[in-house]
């Protein structure tokens, strides 16, 4: 039998193992707050979930408004690296902070394959 | 909504945590439930009611903690369907201060509300005036203090 934490954590390592990956964590999608997390020194992880979610909830409304159904995977590109995160279906957010020139297409694969995990 | 403050050093940290955090109502006050500041109350009584009871948790949560001999506890989360209430301990140059937070669960969230409140706090912390000791309001002066109080927080 595995514990919940040790499972989140298999399941964290299917993200943080792709070069390029500073870390990821999950997030309650609801409440912005880190569920678990893998992340390199230096990275504010209860900052970015709080944001992430916030910034979750805002596109699941934009997209519900425009009509165009629930969003899957959001990746935004900044100087110095890249935010990635996928919704998994419980609302709980799969997010990975990746060094900006990431495989982007193979972490959104590791990320559904987490999301797919976590339920 | 507006936000106003008996003491004119809250007022900046506050519009930026009530702007940030998306909080709908916030009350600082003392451990004794006199309101320093308040942002989206619109009627006196209510600010009364929602300073009394605040305080009223902090003290039953101090209480607890120094049962389980623990120091007083960091924050309280309260979360129903729509909204939700934060309660947190703000130690200032003032002295220690209390801050209810009501935030809707549409608009803001436990995470941002207790992310922009550590930034809250350093702000108070750096803003208040550090030689000052609290005035202590006597029970002959009550009333007066807080009629003047309340005037200030709602622009009378």
């Amino acid at each position: 039998m595995t514990t919940a934490s040790a499972e989140y954590g298999r399941v964290l390592d299917l993200v943080t193992r792709v070069h390029g990956v500073r870390g990821a964590m999950l997030v309650a999608g609801d409440d912005g707050l880190v569920v678990a997390e893998q992340l390199m020194e230096g990275i504010k992880g209860p900052a970015v979930a709080a944001l992430a979610a916030s910034l979750a909830t805002r596109l699941r409304r934009a997209l519900e408004a425009a009509g165009v159904g629930a969003g899957q995977f959001w990746h935004l590109q900044a100087e110095q690296g890249a935010l990635l995160v996928v919704t998994a279906a419980s609302g709980v957010l799969v997010v990975a902070v990746a060094e900006p020139d990431v495989n982007v297409g193979l972490v959104r694969l590791e990320l559904l394959r987490a999301a797919e995990a976590v339920g | 909504m507006t936000t106003r403050a008996v003491e004119p050093w809250i007022l900046e940290p506050l519009v930026k945590f009530v702007k940030e955090a998306g909080a709908r109502l916030v009350l600082l006050m003392t451990p004794a439930g006199q309101v320093l500041a308040q942002h989206g109350f619109s009627r006196a009584v209510d600010v009364m009611a929602a300073a009394a009871l605040g305080a009223a948790i902090m003290a039953s949560t101090d209480e607890i903690a120094r049962q389980l001999g623990q120091p007083p506890f960091a924050g309280l989360n309260h979360q129903g369907e729509r909204h939700g209430i934060f309660l947190a301990a703000v130690p200032t140059g003032r002295g220690r201060l209390v801050a209810l937070i009501v935030y809707d669960l549409a608009a803001s969230s436990l995470g941002l509300v207790q992310l922009f409140f550590e930034q809250l706090a350093a702000d108070l912390q750096a803003a208040s005036p550090k030689d000052s000791v609290p005035k202590q309001v006597l029970a002959a002066d009550f009333e007066r203090e807080l009629s003047d109080s309340l005037n200030t927080l709602f622009g009378r």
